[in-house]
């Protein structure tokens, strides 16, 4: 157990480190300059030179990666000027379109993409496990394939297609919701909820089509097994061999399957994000990408692979509780 | 040792069983008309190879076959009733409720594989107390007592913490064990045991039929015995039923049935069974050494990637000599290192330390490039005949194969590969067929082939004959024989069936945990044996009476 | 000894020999409607790709003219007419604010989105069959590293790497090309894993240590005994990332990294729809049930495809 944790922070370490550099990497090889874009076009030669030494950008690349690494773990000091501002660990460094720190551009945004995911993390989880629950127990009815068909529409929907349809049917066309604004819930839960709707209903489609699958095949592969051939020879009553002993095993691997989904969650969130124009850490990557913006970038592709690495963690330690067999190593 | 017998009263009749299965177009018989009577306190063994339905026929005296595609019709009574005239339940005419009623409360069963037959999440104790809360209403306190109290009539030690635990922290027969306990929670009149002990170690085996016929005795319960195993009938069971394609071929009490069988089949798999008593072939006097091995440990690291090395030792220093022109038996349980011992002999495997020479040159961990030159003389046979052949081959192509790394020519190599299968009796005709197309016994055939197209001085064959039936087997030892004769072979023959061993081999190796436990000539190790284990595999094993 | 019992392959013997094998894959396959649905769809999908510039040629249109006649200026540029401007010119009406016909970009957002998948596709079976390989037959140490590596692959979100880099690559380097790149290099993980599975379950087969036991060299042993076994998996698999690709290709071009203006892509129209939902539906519409009709028929016929090969998936069911 401990020693499972030493390893997984030692594989963070090494993978945030890796990750970085990586970001580092690609934006050294290509020939885009970000002062250009932060200078104006009517910028002449002095000019641009002030602005890359602002940035740090007359350094080499080694030198700004290993200074972005410093700045992680013991802050780092900038100076324009006169000034010398003092960024405290962990230091993600400043934004190089806006100034603002890096680490509170993340924090601003973090809310946004948290009210999405999580609002419809709950949503997906039922619908998709009742649904699949269902499917699997009328197996070949009619039930069974209106699902199956809801399955496929969902899984080969992409968010921005049926975040546009939603769009055009609630806002457009029946106009019972105004298109979304985000509205802290902290200043207006209802408002919040409202606003959200749709974008978490999108999210829901595609991803509740996904578990509902997983749920389904789950399901029907621990009927199949033995020792609910057991229960059932020994006459428990059906309810409790499915409620008790089938669902169990069907349930139990959902908690790795939600973790390795991961990704795919932050990305179709990214995606859904761009579509209603919500102000979250999706938006945030597109825009400092289009911009050239490396310490934004970075600093995101730092929090993203936390994150992953986290939920990975948090699905292991789940898992190892729930079915005793796993030892964690 | 057999029950206490019957004592007159009928607890289970059936009649005119019959299983119908519907695949595709066509309608597969399972069972076609059985019938049959268990006693109270009786024990029925239900014998019969892979495919006659016996299991098929046990799962039906649940109602396990409900909601599948079988069709079962004939009658299934239950019950004391049955013999004082007023009748019984038939189980087949029951209605879904009713039939759930009788399950495990009236009729229990246990599985041949105890791992799979418990739910992997939850504590044994709970499932038991599960069980019997349905059909007693107990409340949990008084369920989990329950629950204690049969694992400890079972025989699980210190049961009231033992219940605790989850099935993967039992071993195989604690597991049975533990399974056993749960049929006898609700006391039933019938038992039906499907093929409960095929997956367990001669010496583990033995413990849990020793616990059948004590449950039996002391609570009259009657026991329906599924078993592939004459020997495991012929201990166990008072009368039998042998089944062949899913008919009734025989039945009657287990003593005369074996001793003086009516019908040319059950004659027909008597004969076929290796026994510990049966005359053997003269002991062929043994060469020189072939091969030796001395000292020789193989270590495994252990599953789950730690940061120290944890390793165990499937083979720990073994020293033997394979001489030329004998057969050598290995024998042993599931993990004794059997496997990984032979393995090493023919250069599978590298050993950790040791030494293995043979003809007198040391070919200890030679790079695979120098090992070539010897490869042809060390050849091996599978256990597992599906996967020994590359499905996506022809088995002309199979057999042809170890030629043509050898720069035999194409056309050479497969008039070779004819000429093989005439000898291991296969039609060189289907040398252009795929390994799927041949039953399992005929794979094995292949397989032979395969080995002797290189013309080994030594083969090595591990556990030829386990996963064929009964009858099968006969004619592939037969056929190892007559090829040893041909082609003037050394065999090593591995086996955990000591009464095949006794029949190939002319020395025998008895190994434990990975030691080398005894080595003898096999008429003075079966005979006298020296080693307490030997002597308590021997013991272990059932005999037919 | 007399032949007691007739040995039969049992309902435990896999059918599991090429032609044999392969006829009863097609034959599984031609049975299941959806997937055979799924097939003919994609097929028509695909010459309709294949031949757009003729078929736009029939309607006499392309991707560039404009048409601003069309427009309702009033209205900010809406098309004119009902459904957004459909007639018998244009077939599935003109885009909003320039009049460009629909049904011409239509076409050749077929045209990259399947370049894109399919060129993506190989990038992928290249890397990730490569990878799984080198895996699976490369001993511990390498096994363990690339196992890694393909965990990390297959949890990562992707996605973020390829804006960050579809971005910031000059204009000039040919778009496609980019995104087969970019969506291959980050997205190989799960053939990968697939690869290296089969390998490792192949290797410990019977008949490789047979083979290895007749002198086989371990390049022999890798081509004639285990990549004929694992390959039907990995294809199989490889339908299934057909969709997946299109949807990343659309995905991207809708976060407007994708391939550039004035070649048109899916994925790009339906992020200029996003502020037409209400006033023009037919500029979603096109675009959106395009690219909905052609990822469903790939994933039809790829879940057929995959059905079809499990032995699992008999069609006798579980007994």
């Amino acid at each position: 157990m401990i020693l499972y944790l030493v390893r997984r922070l030692g594989s963070l370490l090494v993978l945030l480190v890796v990750m970085t550099a990586v970001v580092y990497g690609i934006f050294y090889a290509i020939p885009a300059d970000p002062a250009i874009l932060v200078c104006g076009k009517g910028c002449d030669g002095a000019q641009l030179a002030v602005v890359h030494h602002k940035l740090g950008l007359d350094q080499p690349i080694t030198a700004q990666y290993w200074h972005f690494l410093e700045g992680l773990v013991v802050g780092r000091d900038y100076s324009s000027g006169p000034d010398v501002t003092h960024c405290a660990a962990p230091c993600l460094g400043y934004s190089f379109q806006t100034d603002l720190p890096v680490l509170s551009l993340i924090a601003q945004r973090l809310p946004v993409s948290l009210s999405l995911t999580a609002g419809a993390l709950v949503l997906w989880t039922v619908t998709g496990v009742s649904l699949g629950l269902v499917s699997a127990l009328r197996e070949k009815r009619l039930t069974d394939r209106l699902i199956t068909v809801f399955v496929l529409g969902g899984l080969g929907t992409p968010v921005f297609v049926s975040g546009l349809l939603l769009l055009m049917v609630f806002c457009g066309w029946l106009q019972w919701l105004d298109f979304p604004v985000y509205v802290p819930l902290t200043e207006d839960p209802a408002g919040w909820a409202r606003n959200l709707i749709l974008p978490w209903l999108t999210l829901t489609i595609l991803q509740s089509a996904i578990f509902t699958r997983l749920t389904r095949t789950g399901m029907l592969e621990t009927l199949s097994e033995d020792h609910i051939r057991t229960f059932r020879a020994y006459g428990l009553p059906e309810r409790r061999v499915i409620g008790r002993h089938a669902l169990r095993g069907a349930l139990t691997p959902l908690i790795s399957i939600n973790a390795v989904e991961f990704g795919v969650v932050l990305v179709n969130a990214m995606l859904t994000e761009t579509l209603f124009g919500l102000p979250g850490i999706g938006q945030l990557i597109v825009q400092s990408s289009n911009n050239v913006d490396l310490p934004v970038v970075a600093g995101l592709t730092l929090t993203a692979g936390l994150a992953v690495v986290l939920a990975n963690t948090a699905a292991d330690l789940l898992y190892a509780t729930v079915d005793r067999r796993v030892v964690l190593a | 040792m057999t029950g206490n017998g019957a004592d007159g009263n009928t607890v289970l009749s059936v009649r005119d069983l019959t299983v119908e299965f519907s695949s595709g177009g066509g309608v597969l018989r399972a069972v076609d008309g059985v019938s049959f009577d268990l006693a109270a306190g009786g024990a029925l063994g239900v014998v019969g190879e892979s495919g006659s339905g016996k299991s098929t026929t046990a799962l039906a005296l649940l109602g396990l076959h409900r909601h599948t595609d079988a069709r079962v019709t004939g009658r299934i009574l239950l019950g004391a009733e049955i013999t004082d005239g007023t009748g019984g339940v038939d189980v087949n005419a029951l209605d879904d409720e009713g039939v759930r009623r009788l399950r495990g409360r009236r009729i229990a069963m246990i599985f041949q594989d105890p791992l799979s037959a418990l739910d992997p999440y939850y504590r044994i104790g709970d499932q038991i107390a599960e069980v019997y809360r349905t059909h007693s209403g107990a409340g949990r306190r008084a369920a989990w007592a329950r629950a204690v109290e049969v694992l400890d009539r079972v025989g699980i030690p210190d049961a009231a913490r033992r219940a605790r635990a989850r099935p993967h922290e039992f071993s195989g027969g604690m597991r049975q064990r533990a399974l056993i306990a749960m049929a006898l929670a609700c006391e039933p009149e019938i038992l039906v045991a499907d093929e409960p002990t095929s997956a367990l170690d001669v010496t583990v085996q033995a413990q849990i039929l020793d616990l059948l016929d004590e449950l039996r005795a002391d609570t009259g319960m009657a026991l329906l015995l599924v078993t592939h195993d004459l020997g495991v009938v012929s201990r166990s069971a008072d009368e039998v039923l042998v089944m062949h394609r899913g008919r009734a071929v025989e039945q009657g009490p287990v003593r005369e049935v074996l001793r003086a069988p009516a019908r040319p089949y059950t004659r027909a798999l008597l004969d076929a069974v290796p026994r510990l008593d049966a005359p053997r072939a003269a002991r062929r006097e043994p060469g020189d050494p072939l091969l030796t091995v001395t000292d020789l440990t193989r270590e495994f690291r252990r599953p789950g990637r730690g940061l120290r090395r944890e390793t165990t030792r499937a083979v720990d220093g073994v020293s033997l000599d394979v001489r030329r022109g004998e057969t050598l038996g290995v024998v042993g349980e599931s993990g004794s290192g059997k496997t990984t011992l032979v393995r090493m002999m023919v250069g599978l495997l590298a050993p950790t330390s040791g030494r293995i020479s043979f003809e007198d040159r040391d070919v200890t961990g030679l790079p695979e490039k120098r090992l070539r030159s010897i490869r042809g003389d060390l050849q091996m046979v599978f256990q597992d005949p599906t996967s020994s052949l590359n499905p996506r081959r022809t088995v002309g192509d199979g057999i042809a194969d170890p030629l043509r790394v050898r720069g035999v020519p194409a056309g050479e190599a497969r008039q070779t590969a004819r000429e093989l299968m005439e000898r291991v009796g296969l039609d060189p005709a289907r040398h252009d067929r795929y390994p799927h197309e041949f039953s399992g016994g005929q794979r094995q055939r292949v397989g032979i082939a395969r080995a002797l197209s290189l013309r080994p001085k030594l083969l090595v064959c591990d556990e030829p004959v386990s996963a064929l039936d009964v009858s099968t087997q006969a004619q592939i030892l037969e056929l190892l024989r007559d090829v040893q004769e041909d082609y003037g072979l050394t065999i090593v023959f591995v086996s955990h069936d000591l009464a095949v061993i006794r029949q190939v081999s002319d020395r025998v190796a008895v190994m434990r945990g990975g030691a080398l436990v005894e080595l003898a000539d096999v008429d003075e190790l079966y005979a006298s044996p020296r080693h307490e284990y030997t002597r308590a595999l021997l013991t272990a094993v059932p005999v037919l009476a | 000894m007399t032949e007691l019992v007739t040995e039969v392959g049992g309902p435990g013997a896999p059918a599991s020999g090429p032609p044999a094998r392969a006829r009863q894959v097609l034959r599984r396959l031609r049975s299941d409607r959806p997937a055979m649905a799924g097939l003919v769809v994609t097929v028509v999908l695909i010459l309709a790709a294949v031949f757009a510039p003729l078929l736009a040629a029939i309607e006499g249109q392309d991707t560039t003219t404009f048409h601003i006649q069309l427009l309702d200026s009033a209205r900010g540029g809406v098309p004119r007419g009902a459904l957004g401007g459909v007639s018998a010119d244009h077939w599935l009406g003109v885009e909003p604010t320039t009049g460009r016909d629909l049904f011409a970009r239509a076409l050749y957002g077929a045209r990259i989105s399947f370049t894109v998948a399919f060129g993506t596709l190989v990038v992928q079976l290249l890397l990730g069959v490569a990878i799984g390989l080198a895996a699976g037959f490369g001993g511990r140490v390498a096994d363990a590293a690339l196992g890694r590596l393909i965990d990390l692959a297959i949890s990562f979100p992707q996605l973020m790497f390829a804006i960050a880099l579809l971005a910031i690559v000059p204009q000039s380097f040919p778009r496609p090309v980019l995104l087969m790149l970019v969506i291959g290099l980050f997205n190989w993980g799960g053939t990968a894993r697939l690869t290296r599975g089969q390998v490792l379950s192949l290797k410990t087969r019977d008949y490789v240590a047979a083979a290895r036991l007749s002198g086989a060299s371990p390049a022999r042993i890798a081509l004639r005994e285990i990549l004929p076994g694992a390959l039907p998996q990995v294809l199989t698999y490889a339908a299934i990332l057909l969709p997946t690709n299109m949807v990343s290709e659309a995905g991207l071009s809708f976060l407007g990294v994708g391939v550039h203006p004035p070649t048109s892509s899916w994925g790009q129209m339906l992020s200029t729809a996003t502020t037409w939902f209400r006033a023009d539906p037919m500029y979603v519409l096109v675009p959106g049930l395009s690219l909905l009709t052609a990822v469903l028929a790939f994933t039809l016929f790829a879940d057929g495809l995959r059905a079809a090969l499990d032995p699992k998936a008999s069609p006798r069911g579980r007994r």
